[in-house]
């Protein structure tokens, strides 16, 4: 027998799916949490320059990271359904947008309230914070969009195109604080370097990326499961599956 | 262990409000995210 992954495009095949994974996701989630609370607030030392208040940066980088990455996957599903006519991959894209929204949101938060102990001020306009500003807009512009319009079918393709649209604004919020003088510091942790950060610092943040990128892989199935309720309401498997239930 | 008690603790070395107001709004969100996906799974 051969395994055919593109089985799983249908909503029909998806749906059972992702049902069984959501409680794994989140267990996870919850597990790296815990473990990166623990090294954030009893096992990293205090910041030498920054103080108790850089602990924040514990949930800001990740949000940040998140609210970035989370865009493009959903602009990838945007346009895969876009090229390939897939039904699954708008109502993919559909089910990422609010979980990017609200990390996006926790980002500028977060920042602001680090931004104020350590730079004097809750806000700049620099390019760091306005195009991560940005990013909240399209995402909320995205969802908007897709809500206003009924059919489903041109709502996804409206939709893929403004989300790949607005792609362009992903390398210039991670590229900003090396093509303008901003007040935001430039990257800590990097690929290509090691990181000018202690050890448990580096560990706590990472543990609580792997956990937001957990959290997200939850909320987005469970939201993918809600909207596939919600669109193929009166499909004959979806009957008979309320029938069983 | 860095904290000497609960109150250096809460305090944050002074930054209380900063580092506790960015941790609750997280938490507030994620709260929020949780409860509407499952009003929405309900309904």
């Amino acid at each position: 027998m051969n395994f055919d992954l593109f089985r799983f495009a249908a909503p029909q095949a998806f749906f059972p799916v992702a049902g069984k994974l959501i409680p794994w996701f989140s267990v996870i989630a919850g597990v790296l949490a815990l473990a990166g609370l623990y090294v954030a607030f009893f096992v990293a030392p205090t910041d030498a320059t920054q103080g108790e208040a850089y602990r924040i940066i514990f949930i800001h980088v990740p949000a940040a990271w998140m609210s970035m990455f989370l865009y493009l996957v959903m602009a990838g599903w945007a346009g895969f359904g876009l090229a390939f006519h897939t039904r699954l991959s708008g109502m993919m894209a559909s089910a990422i947008a609010p979980t990017g929204a609200m990390f996006t949101f926790v980002a500028l938060w977060t920042g602001a309230l680090w931004g104020k102990p350590t730079w004097g001020t809750y806000w700049v306009w620099d390019a760091r914070l306005t195009s991560e500003l940005i990013l909240l807009f399209l995402y909320l512009g995205f969802i908007a969009l897709k809500s206003a319009i009924a059919d489903p079918v041109r709502a996804d393709r409206a939709g893929a195109i403004l989300a790949l649209v607005g792609a362009v604004n992903v390398p210039i919020i991670y590229f900003s604080v090396q093509w303008w003088n901003t007040l935001h510091q430039g990257a800590s942790v990097s690929l290509t370097r090691a990181p000018s950060m202690a050890a448990t610092m580096l560990i706590g943040m990472l543990l609580m990326a792997l956990a937001a990128w957990m959290y997200s892989i939850a909320a987005s199935l469970a939201r993918l499961r809600a909207i596939i309720r919600e669109r193929e309401r009166d499909t004959e498997w979806l009957r008979m599956q309320r029938a069983a239930a | 262990m860095t904290w000497g008690s609960l109150d250096a603790f809460l305090a944050m070395g002074g930054h209380g409000f900063h580092v506790w107001g960015s941790y609750g709004v997280t938490i507030l969100c994620l709260f929020l995210e949780v409860f509407f996906l499952h009003k929405r799974t309900k309904s």
